[in-house]
């Protein structure tokens, strides 16, 4: 007789994962149920006060400051995301091209933005270059407005957008389009309803992959942005650790997470994991990996 | 949607004329077989190619500024001259920083261990096993991947609030483990449906036992898996600032806190020459190690 032992096998991890991962969670279930306390904390009483408290105009405002620019911003990658994708998908040299997109992406993460501040900055590249040329006197003020938080969410989840993409469109049979044009479509016609339709999963995977985490973004807006392009990511963070008042970060945890998991359901709906292969290519969505090593050789 | 129909037709028509019928869907052609490839390569450069320049451009302008910048000879605004003091400052006089990356290393390693452990455990037990919380142990390494890293943050900060652990290295470590684990457990969990599961099979029926199952057959078939899956979490754990930027406290600032500090209080052109540092470090590191990998999993 063969024993079970598959939940000896998942013990620790599931322990783990539920001592850090979801108790933390419902501890801010529940804290968004709560009173705050004046020392930081909450006190012990059931009050929907932290969830009427949203319902302030500056809340309300940076709530939808924050749908907006992600908004913005995943439509942004996904239209340069996709020609991207699509290129590498029909060059003969793949590998080459996949490596060319990731290798910026291998600097750490603040240093990536510190590199865009070194060039809008006041005496960044840009106004240097403008000084220069006798164009300004003055420098030009390029950070700290959502124009810049914009910019530079978009470099920051291009990839994350492009390889996905690539993955699908790399699977699509190119011969489908030269039936189309064949049968008398236009290009455009041909890849809006040939290739389109056909790599809806890939579209699905990179806006859900762009626009989670831009959803959430904290240390761009904080570090590129200024008051008035302040996200609710930002917000939470100053209640959790300024004002601190805990019920309120948590109410609004709540609602981050609930459209997070809004946005996971739709994945599931899909029936699809999001788990493009190449993603690991990169190392920075490192999903996939193990299936990524060995299809190497395929890209 | 007409048209997709007339290029099915078409495809039908080229059979009956003894050519083999097109793949219409990409589930149709899952291996990557030979046809779509066909028309796939291009001569000549198209629209596609120019975005994709563009997108180099872009991507890569960001890094060829701090390039330049970390030879200025000034401190900061325009290019003065050529310098090498930045460098010289940035290894012999930046003990902060070498200690913030002394952390790091630590902290990426001991989490990117403990989440190996936990994370490639659980993936064999659900891979070989049905058991009664299953469903469970898969949702749990899934959900923490897409929640944006702001609420998981904050979490753990009221969670260890709530059990009263200071923060430290130890907080940064748990938070690290966290985080890593999920993406542990999906890429051994790839590994281990892509191999043949008879030879696990057979092992057990040529006598040996669990342990030795695991230890003989399991582990070294999944190893390039759990490999990966390590490095990843490395990789992973020396990125992270929005979740260690929660969890830590006095004493455990990590390379990635402390660059958010230098850009905060005042930027330091040593700032440059760190990046230029990290990137061609990370190039020279991890180049070699995916052909290693790669050729360790073909093996």
């Amino acid at each position: 007789m063969k024993r079970n032992y598959g939940s000896i096998y998942a013990a620790p991890q599931s322990i783990w994962l539920t001592l850090f991962f979801a108790a933390p969670l419902l501890i801010i279930v529940a804290y968004s149920f709560m009173k705050r306390d004046i020392y930081g904390g909450v006190l012990p009483q059931f009050s929907l006060d932290a969830y009427k408290s949203i319902a302030n105009p500056t809340l309300l405002t940076v709530a939808w400051r924050t749908l907006w620019v992600s908004a913005l911003a995943t439509v942004l990658t996904i239209l340069i995301a996709l020609p991207c994708g699509y290129s590498i998908a029909r060059s003969g040299n793949q590998a080459m091209r996949l490596f060319l997109v990731i290798v910026p992406f291998w600097t750490n993460f603040l240093l990536r933005i510190y590199a865009w501040i070194a060039i809008l900055g006041n005496e960044g590249f840009i106004n240097d270059a403008l000084r220069f040329l006798g164009l300004t006197t003055e420098p030009v003020r390029f950070l700290y407005n959502q124009g810049s938080v914009t910019l530079v969410l978009v470099y920051m989840y291009l990839p994350y957008a492009i390889l996905p993409l690539f993955s699908t469109i790399d699977k699509f049979d190119f011969t489908l389009l030269e039936a189309a044009r064949d049968l008398g479509a236009t290009r455009m016609q041909a890849l809006r309803k040939i290739l389109l339709p056909n790599i809806k999963a890939g579209l699905v995977t990179a806006v859900l992959f762009t626009f989670i985490p831009i959803f959430g973004a904290y240390a761009v807006p904080l570090l590129v942005g200024g008051k008035d392009s302040y996200m609710l990511g930002n917000i939470i963070a100053d209640q959790v650790s300024k004002t601190r008042n805990w019920p309120l970060a948590s109410s609004l945890s709540m609602g981050v997470t609930v459209l997070t998991g809004i946005a996971a359901i739709l994945f599931t709906l899909r029936g699809r994991r999001p788990t493009p292969r190449v993603l690991d290519e990169s190392g920075l969505g490192p999903v996939g990996a193990t299936a990524g090593i060995p299809s190497g050789g395929q890209a | 949607m007409r048209l997709r129909a007339r290029a099915r037709i078409r495809a039908i028509r080229a059979a009956l004329k003894g050519i083999r019928p097109l793949p219409p869907r990409i589930s149709a052609q899952k291996d990557g077989s030979v046809w779509g490839r066909r028309a796939k390569r291009r001569k000549g450069l198209a629209f596609s190619d120019f975005v994709f320049g563009a997108v180099i451009a872009f991507l890569f302008a960001p890094l060829l500024v701090l390039l330049i910048y970390s030879f200025n000879a000034s401190k900061g605004g325009s290019f003065t001259g050529f310098s090498l003091q930045w460098y010289e400052k940035l290894f012999m006089d930046s003990g902060d920083l070498w200690k913030a990356f002394a952390n790091s290393v630590v902290i990426a390693l001991t989490s990117a261990l403990g989440a190996t452990v936990l994370g490639s455990l659980a993936a064999v037990g659900t891979s070989r096993y049905g058991f009664w919380y299953r469903g469970y142990v898969k949702t749990m390494s899934f959900i923490p991947m897409i929640l944006p890293e702001i609420i998981v943050g904050v979490s753990l900060l009221v969670f260890f609030s709530f059990v009263q652990l200071k923060l430290g290295l130890v907080t940064v470590w748990i938070a690290h483990t966290t985080f890593n684990i999920p993406f542990v457990y999906l890429l051994v969990s790839a590994r281990l449906e892509e191999f043949d599961s008879s030879v696990i099979e057979a092992a057990r029926d040529l006598g040996a036992n669990e342990m030795q199952t695991l230890l003989k057959v399991i582990l070294p078939m999944s190893l390039p898996g759990i490999a990966s899956g390590f490095l990843t979490a490395v990789t992973l754990s020396l990125e992270d600032f929005v979740i260690t930027f929660f969890v830590s406290g006095p004493g455990s600032t990590t390379l990635p806190l402390f660059i958010y500090s230098a850009i905060r209080f005042g930027v330091s052109p040593v700032i440059n020459a760190l990046s230029v540092v990290m990137v061609a470090g990370t190039v020279l590191l991890v180049y070699p190690l995916r052909n290693f990998l790669k050729a360790f999993a073909a093996r």
